[in-house]
């Protein structure tokens, strides 16, 4: 990273890349964890859910994961009000690791898109009981000044529906939320490949979260190496500040010196 | 002893011969108590408290853990 750039701060913590990544739907461990190291990423998302007492599925993550090396982020996936995802929090919080939780509060089951009001209910709750609060909003600005009033650490507009894999829907919208956000802004569900990824650094917010990109990429730990690098290359081309777009051609050789 | 009790342990209705404490329980499952947050009707059970918490009938048990998640 350019020695112009900030480290990306949330909460409090400093974080040494401006990528996160997601643990699940990856076709088996193994991959996952070669993945997740290839990617560079420092915070790993994990769900809390029952554990399995007939010992048919697998183990828990952190049997594959090591806690001393990542991150942990809960998640509260899954959680449709905002007493449930309450639960889970205090439920992940309990596990010991951090106070961090990336909060969801789905509204639709078909595009879970998150229900803001239950959102914002839930953050105010988390937040009173010493959670940082990570918000997975969708790309709203009213919702997003509201959840940072609120007190939350850190505003997760999404590109688009979680594991959609359409991309940076509404570049214009997650730019005005970075612009007015003071707290970091972290882009979380919807990039479906590095150019996404890039294209969502250049907006200027501070991270990506994702997960479907790189579990569900044919060769998923090559896919994980091109978003570290877009990530990177975004976020670069970012602080460096692109050239003006025109509608006509400007040639880059000069027009004298020409032979007759 | 007391006499038996029905709980429910992460959704299943399990009968046991008598009341126990949540870390019996946890050892009864296999389960190591670091590697588990438990949930007792709704309410956190903290790791310190597993042993003096005692399992009654009808009590209904999650127990949870990590799992892959975005």
């Amino acid at each position: 990273m350019s020695a112009a750039d900030q480290p990306l701060v949330i909460g409090g913590r400093e974080f040494r890349s401006r990528l996160m990544v997601g643990t699940g739907k990856y076709r088996d461990n193994e991959t996952m964890v070669r993945a997740i190291g290839a990617s560079r990423a420092e915070v790993v998302t994990v769900a809390v859910r029952r554990v399995d007492l007939d010992r048919t599925k697998e183990e828990g993550v952190l049997f594959h994961l090591d806690p001393k090396e990542y991150f942990l982020l809960a998640n509260t996936a899954g959680c449709y009000t905002a007493e449930d995802a309450i639960r889970y929090a205090r439920l992940a919080r309990e596990a010991g690791f951090n106070e961090f939780i990336k909060l969801e509060v789905i509204g639709d089951e078909e595009t879970l898109l998150p229900d803001v009001a239950g959102l914002l209910e839930a953050a105010r709750t988390l937040v009173a009981e010493g959670f940082k609060v990570m918000a997975y909003t969708n790309e709203d600005l009213v919702t997003a000044l509201k959840l940072e009033d609120a007190g939350c650490a850190a505003i997760m507009p999404l590109a688009s529906p979680i594991g959609s894999g359409l991309g940076l829907i509404n570049p214009y919208t997650v730019r005005t939320i970075k612009r007015r956000v003071s707290q970091p802004v972290i882009v979380d569900a919807g990039v479906g490949t590095a150019s996404d990824a890039c294209i969502t650094m250049e907006q200027g917010v501070d991270g990506i979260l994702m997960n479907t990109a790189i579990a569900a990429a044919e060769d998923p730990v090559t896919m994980a190496r091109a978003m570290g690098a877009a990530v990177e290359a975004g976020r670069l081309a970012y602080l460096a500040g692109r050239m003006p777009r025109r509608e006509i051609a400007v040639p880059s050789s000069p027009t004298s010196g020409m032979l007759d | 002893m007391t006499d038996p009790i029905t709980i429910v342990v992460n959704g299943e209705e399990r009968r046991l011969s008598a009341e126990l404490s949540l870390s019996d329980l946890l050892a009864r499952l296999e389960l190591d108590p670091q590697a588990v947050v438990v949930e007792l009707n709704k309410e956190i059970v903290r790791r310190p408290a597993l042993a003096e918490t005692t399992v009654r009938d009808g009590d209904r048990i999650e127990l949870v853990h990590f799992v892959g998640g975005g």
